[in-house]
């Protein structure tokens, strides 16, 4: 444990030495901050109206209307940004010929890699509390309900380590960063649009492409409703992403 | 300290090294020389346990390279060819954290700092960012990266490659001064390199070993002539004749200003050579031994092929 805590203070320093950290959690901020505001404020125009009819009344729904189409907005961004967080994790090493010293170092090379994830997930739980702030008001000056907003949190996580996963993968493969970068973004991105192509699909196959695609697991999370196999389908995935970079990594040195 | 057994290594169908075998003692410099693309870098890389062999086996201070590679990366240290840096640490972050990533125990860290920095010179640059230091800074914080953790082995590639003569003779005397407790092997081409600073040598050649052994033991087995260079007041004909004439002369020959005289290996010439300048007053300046030129017997070695 202590050997992959000196490389993830090693790669927490590289983030925030240079500019990407630092570009990349004020991006997600401002852009989370923008649909937050404009999401109240049609919540409140909405609310307005929907006040003058008693029925309608009971349907306002501050997680409904807010929080929910907020997670959405911001598993979006989450896919665009988080590539660029993964990208230099293992191509940079390569590129700077450091990869040498750490797979000469008596670390496995299952201690380098958790390292690395883990940094990158440091910064993702970084950047999602600092988003989270603004929308902290919502509890003083409204009564959302906490577990499905709490929820939604860790549904973005989950979602985000395992964008990150895939993208250490991707790293791993390529020494320039901006190819890891663009094949990160590609991958989940088909990743994404397979729930488009389950509904032309039929039977075993749509349920298939249904379960493979990101925000199918994610759309329950943000209603409140914590479901084993959305956790299990994660955290998989962010495994998978993880084992295959071990075999990539093993498997070049044995050529 | 450093023992392989037929190690070949090949990339597909790319040999780049073939049944390699020696031998290198403890407590002393030696230099993997031969010519580029000789397989100099793979050897290493399969001595520091980052490539694997294709076959054989290569033993390091007593641990198995293939078996127990962690007790192997833990008793070397190791400077790659392009000296692995990260441009935005400090040095002293950076040697921190190699100190770490070598598992030097946590009480022990700061000394073993302190200590590297001593030795490899780098105090006035310690407290700056590794991208702002000179080519020679960095090969020295490189060399420092390598001894952090006070390994038994220190295995360094080309370490004085695209450095300026200063700078090349102050990482020479950094490495000399490493004999004395550790096992050090270096890679080089550059043959003054090998007899400037190695106590031995381990020569290859298209990955196929050719000589090995302490330098002295080599010139002797290679050299088929010893000799003398003799610089005189007068040098002519006349002169070359006298030393011709001496029992045992095979060659007296002119080269430049200086004369030359070989005679067959195993006799020693040089008392009747200076008795007979003082009998005929042939105004003796100078006065040196042919003996040990690396790259005579380089050339000899890499291309005849010859095998101990």
């Amino acid at each position: 444990m202590k050997a992959i805590w000196s490389i993830t203070k090693k790669e927490l320093l590289s983030y925030f030495t240079s500019p990407i950290a630092y570009i990349i959690i004020s991006i997600f901020i401002l852009l989370s901050g923008f649909f937050f505001y404009s999401l109240v404020w049609w919540f409140n125009s909405q609310a307005m109206q929907m006040a003058q009819n008693p029925y309608y009344y009971q349907q306002v729904n501050i997680n409904q209307m807010v929080f929910a189409p907020l997670f959405h907005n911001l598993s979006v961004v989450l896919l665009l940004m988080l590539p660029l967080l993964s990208m230099r994790l293992f191509s940079e090493e390569k590129k700077m010929g450091t990869e040498e010293l750490l797979f000469t170092s008596p670390l496995s090379v299952g201690q380098i890699i958790l390292g690395k994830y883990l940094a990158s997930l440091i910064v993702l739980f970084f950047m999602l509390f600092l988003s989270a702030i603004p929308t902290l008001f919502t509890f003083i000056y409204g009564n959302p309900e906490p577990l499905p907003y709490l929820l939604g949190y860790l549904g973005l996580f989950l979602l985000g380590a395992a964008f990150l996963g895939l993208g250490v993968f991707w790293s791993s493969i390529t020494e320039n960063q901006i190819v890891s970068a663009v094949l990160t973004f590609g991958t989940l991105l088909l990743f994404w649009v397979l729930s488009w192509a389950a509904y032309s699909a039929r039977g075993l196959w749509q349920d298939v492409l249904n379960y493979l695609s990101f925000f199918e697991h994610f759309d329950g999370m943000t209603k409140g409703i914590l479901d084993t196999s959305d956790l299990v389908y994660y955290l998989s995935f962010a495994f998978f992403g993880l084992f295959l970079t071990y075999s990539v990594i093993q498997s070049r040195r044995w050529r | 300290m450093i023992e392989t057994e037929n190690l070949t290594k090949k990339y597909g169908d790319l040999v780049a090294i073939k049944e390699l075998s020696f031998k290198v003692e403890k407590g002393k410099i030696w230099g993997l020389l031969g010519p580029n693309a000789a397989g100099k870098t793979t050897t290493m890389r399969i001595l520091t346990g980052y490539l694997p062999a294709t076959e054989g086996r290569a033993v390091v201070a007593g641990y198995d390279v293939f078996e127990q590679a962690e007790a192997v990366k833990q008793s070397i240290g190791y400077l790659p060819e392009t000296v692995p840096l990260y441009p935005e640490m400090t040095v002293e972050s950076y040697l921190g954290f190699v100190a770490e990533i070598k598992k030097v125990p946590k009480s022990q860290k700061k000394a073993a700092i302190e200590r590297t920095v001593e030795i490899a010179g780098l105090k006035s640059v310690r407290k700056r960012l590794i991208k702002n230091i000179s080519r020679g800074y960095r090969q020295r914080v490189g060399i420092a990266q390598a001894i952090i953790h006070n390994p038994q082995v220190i295995i360094l590639d080309e370490p004085t490659i695209g450095l300026d003569p200063a700078q090349i003779v102050e990482i020479r005397q950094l490495i000399r001064s490493l004999k004395e407790e550790h096992t050090v092997m270096l890679s080089t081409h550059i043959l003054a390199e090998v007899t400037q600073v190695c106590d031995g040598v381990v020569i290859i050649n298209e990955g196929k070993l050719m000589a090995s052994g302490s330098l002295e033991e080599l010139t002797k087995a290679y050299k088929e002539k010893e000799g003398l260079y003799l610089r005189l007041k007068k040098a002519d004909n006349e002169v070359l004749n006298l030393f011709r004439q001496l029992p045992g002369i095979e060659k007296a020959d002119l080269e430049g200003s200086e004369i030359k005289l070989e005679w067959s290996k195993g006799k020693d010439l040089r008392e009747q050579v200076v008795r007979l300048c003082l009998e005929k007053q042939l105004g003796l300046l100078e006065m040196r031994s042919t003996a040990i030129n690396i790259e005579e017997l380089y050339l000899r070695i890499v291309s005849g092929g010859m095998e101990q």
